[in-house]
């Protein structure tokens, strides 16, 4: 039997696949408006801050803090269930929108995730995608 | 207390929260609605609007009606998780009010337990094709964490504890103990320890997604129930007491940047009801929260106006909830709630249910002479994206 793997995004589902498309080049994109500036995130085709925008992916520099997490002590998922306990926390990029993702490369992530810590992004890589991970700042 | 548009004239909460897959959820709408209309004194003609959320399955809105045998012509198939039945409340008070409808029917029925389904623990759902679930998809975040980042940031921004938020798991623990379905509910599921709780039982329960502990998190039961709400015309002639509809409101919530993940769209929905019903907060006997777990009771409490942003840790200590502190604020789930009586997915409807079973006196934990209820549902996930539904309600 195969190791169960981490569940993967749609490449094809048609508002996010251009985000997706651009983790192959290692590369986290959000948008912004160039009429009014709005950040949209998640990805979207239209800008929910006026109707009239034109939307441009912009790059983000991977830097960001802990907005909030938890240690997931319990999953019945054939993959998740093998990584007990591990970290799943909402990440506020320094550029505004906040992504939902794991804090990783900790000794314990009991005693090593804190709210407000300064974390940068690590790629996990897969085949079509990569996936967008945190770790602590050095 | 102003409106009289509509009122709750029958209840009906099934049962059995494990029928071993032997009987569905449509049929568990039926009979709850059968039920419901007895103890109003109507019968199924009587109905003219349906409210409906899925749960039975199919394209319900052109379904549901065959299924009963109705020819409703208000029909209405709002879904947003467990708040749908405030909702449907909601709009079965509006649809009464314009004249649209007479007697409205929701129904909600679920074989969860049966279906083994662990809802609380099952990692992401799939590969979604939502563009939000996609972006969501990979994290491994559970149910229970979702909400246990709410709490984790609670505790960092207000000093809330753990032995705060245990207040929540035993004042409706409490209330469970006295409710013989709720008990019986414990023993078909397995529960390990039937009996009251300390604060000390909830912290030294396991944990199951930091901070939040196994007697923090809700059950996984079957279950349905029933409620009809009519016009003051047919209420007039019904069997119980009508316990009127005063206020709702409706609002939903999403992450955005800079977002606070503390403050639910509980505080539109019920500023929204409260301002309907002409009443304040401090005015409330009973408070019928959707307590899928501790931390949601107690954001719910802050953002429903009966404490401050920050202060619902404090507020609710020494056994404030219960049902035999009257003079200290409402009581909180007097049935024993989701945690410890009826959660089979979607509990919205039984905040209606025992709402109503308080102020027409007939609650196993029945405040004395119970006037003013709030019951209050919260659907999808309060750390992410999330409905809010309030509905005051008050008797003669
Ligand atoms: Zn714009």
């Amino acid at each position: 039997m195969n190791e169960p793997t981490r569940p993967l995004p749609r490449a094809n589902e048609l508002d996010t696949q251009e985000f997706w498309a651009a983790t192959k080049n290692k590369e986290l994109r959000y948008q912004q408006c160039d009429g009014c500036n709005t950040v949209v995130f998640y990805p979207r085709r239209h800008c929910t801050g006026c109707t009239s925008g034109n939307l441009t992916w912009k790059l983000s520099k991977g830097f960001g803090t802990v907005y909030t997490f938890s240690v997931v002590r319990q999953s019945y998922h054939p993959f998740f269930r093998g990584k007990v306990p591990y970290a799943v926390a909402w990440i506020e990029l320094e550029e505004g929108p906040r992504i939902l993702s794991n804090v990783i490369d900790v000794d314990d992530p009991l005693v090593d995730v804190q709210i407000s810590m300064k974390v940068e992004l690590v790629w996990e890589e897969h085949e079509e995608i990569n996936i967008p991970l945190f770790k602590p700042v050095d | 207390m102003k409106q009289r548009d509509a009122a709750i004239v029958g209840i009906h909460e099934y049962q059995s929260r494990d029928v071993e897959g032997k009987v569905s959820a449509l049929q568990i709408k039926a009979e709850s609605a059968a039920r419901a209309l007895e103890d109003a004194g109507l019968s199924w003609s009587d109905v003219d609007a349906i409210y409906d959320a899925g749960d039975g399955g199919g394209m319900n809105g052109l379904t549901i009606a065959e299924y009963f045998g109705l020819k409703p012509t208000v029909i209405d198939t709002t879904n947003v998780g467990g708040s749908s039945y405030e909702f449907h409340a909601a709009h079965a008070k509006r649809d009464i009010a314009s004249g649209k409808a007479n007697a409205a029917l929701l129904t909600y029925g679920s074989t969860a337990h049966s279906n083994a389904r662990a809802i609380g623990v099952g990692g992401a759902g799939g590969a979604g094709r939502h563009p939000a679930d996609n972006m969501d998809v990979f994290s491994g975040m559970t149910l229970v964490a979702n909400y246990a980042m709410v709490a984790h940031r609670h505790m960092h921004d207000y000093g809330t504890t753990s032995e705060q938020l245990a207040e929540i798991s035993i004042a409706t623990r409490c209330h469970a103990m006295r409710n013989p379905d709720a008990v019986r509910a414990m023993e078909d599921l397995e529960f390990l320890d039937i009996r009251e709780t300390t604060i000390d039982d909830v912290t030294n329960s396991r944990m199951i997604a930091d901070p939040l502990h196994l007697l923090e998190c809700c059950m996984i039961s079957d279950g349905g129930g029933a409620v009809v709400i009519a016009s003051p015309e047919v209420a007039k002639n019904c069997r119980k007491t009508p316990v009127w509809v005063l206020g709702s409101g409706e609002a939903t919530k999403y992450p955005q940047a800079g977002g606070d993940i503390t403050a639910s769209a509980g505080a539109y929905s019920g500023a929204q009801a409260f301002g309907e019903a002409g009443i304040t907060p401090a005015e409330i006997d009973i408070a019928m929260i959707y307590d899928s777990f501790s931390i949601t009771v107690m954001v719910l409490l802050e953002d429903l106006g009966f404490c401050k942003k920050g202060e619902g840790g404090a507020w609710v200590e020494g056994g404030r909830l219960r049902f035999d502190r009257p003079s200290d604020g409402p009581a909180l789930n007097t049935d024993g709630g989701g945690l410890s009586s009826n959660h089979p997915g979607m509990r919205g409807i039984f905040l209606l249910i025992e709402a109503a079973r308080q102020l027409r006196g007939e609650s196993c934990s029945q405040v004395p002479d119970a006037k003013l209820a709030v019951a209050h549902g919260n659907g999808g996930m309060l750390g992410s994206r999330h409905a809010a539904g309030t509905i005051i309600m008050g008797r003669d």
